[in-house]
């Protein structure tokens, strides 16, 4: 299924870019959709089973493959959307659904793979792809995001590469001959101690960039900043996954060995700073975009503390995952309705958006509600479980730093989510004001309402998934 | 053999810590590629045809005269001669490149290993930290590039060393996404002296809170 899945995402995105007929497009978008749920059909009904010696299903896999398969129909939807009002030139649409189908495939590919090696390839491949995106507008702005973008993340996933490198010298001497994470994690015990850890320090770093945590977050910012918002609806949602997968398929098997401990130190320390760098310029940012690219930064440090917790943490740190992957896509589709309200990213420019559009500025305010995890949301339900797993393993001083930080946070968040929907922008001619349809806000209703209903009701087959995912992991 | 080509190499890398014309910079990174096919072509000789092939594809023909001309093609259309100003003097850079030389010694003793050959972890080092300095110390953005292509030349050097026993099917997917993202950042490099009116790092400053 996965040689039909990449040979057809392929063909896609060359008949998106050669093709470049509206109605023909839509088609299309349809067919990948349908391709890319069909995969994570087939992957869920035979898990575990190795396809084209590099790819298996693992539980970790088939939970964030079912995330993307949802994902990336209402990112279509939006995709049509915002290219329908904008009169770019063919080659560029075709540019920019070709590249969108390359990024969601190479996504797809990364979580599957079974092979360090493969999962690198990969990675790089969303780079690539998430690019071409970034740079779609064509302008000087974009131009410095994009370049900024690629220079990080080929840093990033050169560091990845000795990390690797590290790994097979702590290999070949326990005479294993390739990079399987099976192998790895059934020998984890008899590695090389140092050699694991130097190969820990770099793969973390290096898989920052993706997973927008700290060192490395700051391309991430910019790159969401600057991609159309469709596409930095998938930059800040499921690209987070992979650098998370990266990460977490490489702790799991440190945590065999005697250095758990060590690497556990090493992602609270990331954590907390994210933690601390969101709060920081959540405080003073006033780019709505960039809001939103820093309030990833703190959900990934939250989920990164209960990964470093343990315990009930580790089944947190998935839960709010997904939940964060359904939660901002509905965020930054928000967003362009504003900007095609207000033309202005600025929160200075934005307001009183309740009385241009009723049904986004609902969506706004229940958007705030669940990414700052208050009741109703199902992120309440994991931030509450990551909470009470760094209580349990006492980190009582973390927890009680976290909780000020994330409290700063909500204020800043919310003081400008509130300026946008009530108080009066200022020098705003409303006379132009486009209206925009019901419609458009459906999917993002659709995606909260997942929130809540995974949050608070997992069905039973995710909770089993989650379960078996985290199953290796020392309690 | 080994050695001297190994020496070779991190002499290369003083070299470029005093080179001031991007031409020579690029030479540099062409003669590195060689130097490259050499150490490969003497520690792999046993390896089989295919892997052989593969390996003289890397170091001859991309890294030593694919990318250097492609760079060379972006120069003469940006019509960039010289390194302009970089942050600290080549004086002071050849002190620090010298210092990395050095301090890779120290680290590399530290480890008590037999399986890697010290001198490859060494070189290896020296290459890393060479490109992230050039990287740091330099405003063109192009010689961002060749500090990143010293990064990756050090990767392979390492990889060597560890003999890394990844599948054919791997490396050709890490050789091509290599290629690539060279290419996409001479591309991006290109634009951006399109673009601004120089290919300065100074010009990329609007992106910020």
């Amino acid at each position: 299924m996965i040689g039909i899945y990449l040979t057809g995402s392929l063909l896609i995105s060359l008949a998106f870019y050669f093709v470049r007929k509206p109605l023909f497009n839509v088609i299309l978008a349809w067919i990948f959709c349908t391709l890319q749920g069909s995969l994570a059909v087939y992957e869920y009904d035979h898990p575990d089973l190795t396809q084209l010696v590099y790819f298996t299903p693992d539980s970790l896999a088939i939970i964030f493959l079912g995330v993307i398969s949802i994902v990336c129909i209402p990112v279509f939807y939006h995709s049509f959307v915002y290219l329908g009002k904008h009169p770019y030139k063919p080659r560029e649409m075709g540019m920019y659904y070709a590249a969108t189908v390359i990024l969601i495939t190479s996504i797809s590919a990364a979580y599957l793979s079974n092979h360090m090696g493969i999962t690198w390839v990969f990675v790089e491949l969303t780079t690539l792809s998430a690019s071409a995106l970034i740079y779609h507008r064509r302008n000087k702005l974009t131009l410095e995001g994009t370049w900024k973008y690629i220079f990080i993340c080929s840093i990033s996933i050169t560091l990845v590469f000795i990390g690797v490198l590290f790994a097979t010298v702590a290999v070949q001497q326990q005479g294993i001959t390739d990079l399987f994470y099976k192998n790895l994690s059934h020998h984890a015990a008899t590695l090389n101690v140092f050699w694991m850890k130097l190969a820990f320090l770099f793969i973390f770093t290096g898989f920052t960039a993706k997973a927008g945590l700290v060192p490395m977050y700051t391309a991430g910012i910019d790159a969401k900043d600057k991609a159309p918002y469709p596409a930095a609806a998938l930059l800040a949602s499921v690209l987070m996954n992979v650098g998370f997968i990266g990460i977490f398929r490489f702790y799991e098997i440190t945590s065999h060995t005697t250095i758990y401990g060590w690497t556990n130190k090493i992602v609270l320390i990331s954590a907390i700073l994210s933690v601390f760098v969101a709060t920081v310029y959540m405080l003073r940012v006033k780019n709505i975009k960039r809001m939103m690219a820093y309030s990833g930064v703190e959900h990934m440090g939250l989920v990164m503390l209960g990964i470093a917790a343990g315990g009930i943490g580790y089944y947190a740190a998935i839960l709010h995952l997904i939940l964060h992957s359904f939660a901002k896509p509905a965020l930054f589709f928000q967003f362009g309705q504003i900007y095609r309200t207000y033309g202005s990213k600025s929160v200075y420019d934005v307001g009183h958006y309740f009385k241009y559009n009723i049904t986004g500025s609902i969506v706004l305010l229940f958007a705030y509600f669940i990414v700052t995890a208050m009741p109703p949301s199902g992120m309440f339900v994991s931030e509450f479980l990551i909470f009470k797993s760094l209580f349990s393993s006492g980190y009582l001083w973390v927890l009680i730093l976290v909780m000020i930080l994330l409290t700063v946070i909500i204020w800043a968040f919310g003081k400008n989510v509130f300026k946008m929907l009530f108080i009066k922008p200022v020098d705003f001619d409303d006379a132009h004001v486009e209206t925009i349809p019901f419609s458009e806000s459906l999917s993002q209703f659709v995606l909260l309402a997942l929130v809540i209903y995974v949050g608070l009701n997992p069905p039973e087959a995710l909770v089993s998934l989650i379960n078996s995912a985290i199953s290796t992991l020392p309690r | 053999m080994i050695n001297i080509l190994l020496i070779a190499f991190t002499i290369s890398l003083i070299y470029i810590a005093m080179a001031n014309r991007m031409l020579t910079f690029i030479r540099i990174i062409a003669f590195q590629g060689l130097l490259l096919f050499g150490v490969a072509f003497v520690e792999l000789i046993e390896i089989n045809v295919v892997n052989l092939v593969f390996v003289l594809l890397e170091t001859i023909v991309i890294k030593a005269v694919a990318i250097p001309m492609f760079l060379k093609y972006i120069l003469d259309r940006n019509r960039i001669t010289r390194e302009a100003e970089p942050y600290v003097s080549n004086f002071v850079s050849v002190v620090f490149v010298t210092m990395i030389i050095l301090g890779s010694f120290f680290l590399a003793h530290a480890i008590h290993d037999s399986y890697v050959r010290k001198i490859f972890f060494i070189v290896a080092l020296s290459a890393l930290f060479t490109g992230l300095y050039i990287i740091i110390t330099r405003r063109k953005i192009l010689t961002h590039v060749m500090g990143f292509l010293v990064i990756e030349n050090g990767v392979f050097v390492l990889s060597i060393a560890v003999g890394s026993e990844m599948p054919m099917l791997v490396n050709t997917g890490i050789l091509l996404d290599i290629f690539v993202s060279v290419i996409l950042l001479g591309i991006f490099a290109d634009k951006i002296g399109d673009v601004f009116e120089e290919q300065d790092v100074e010009q990329l400053r609007n992106l910020k809170d």
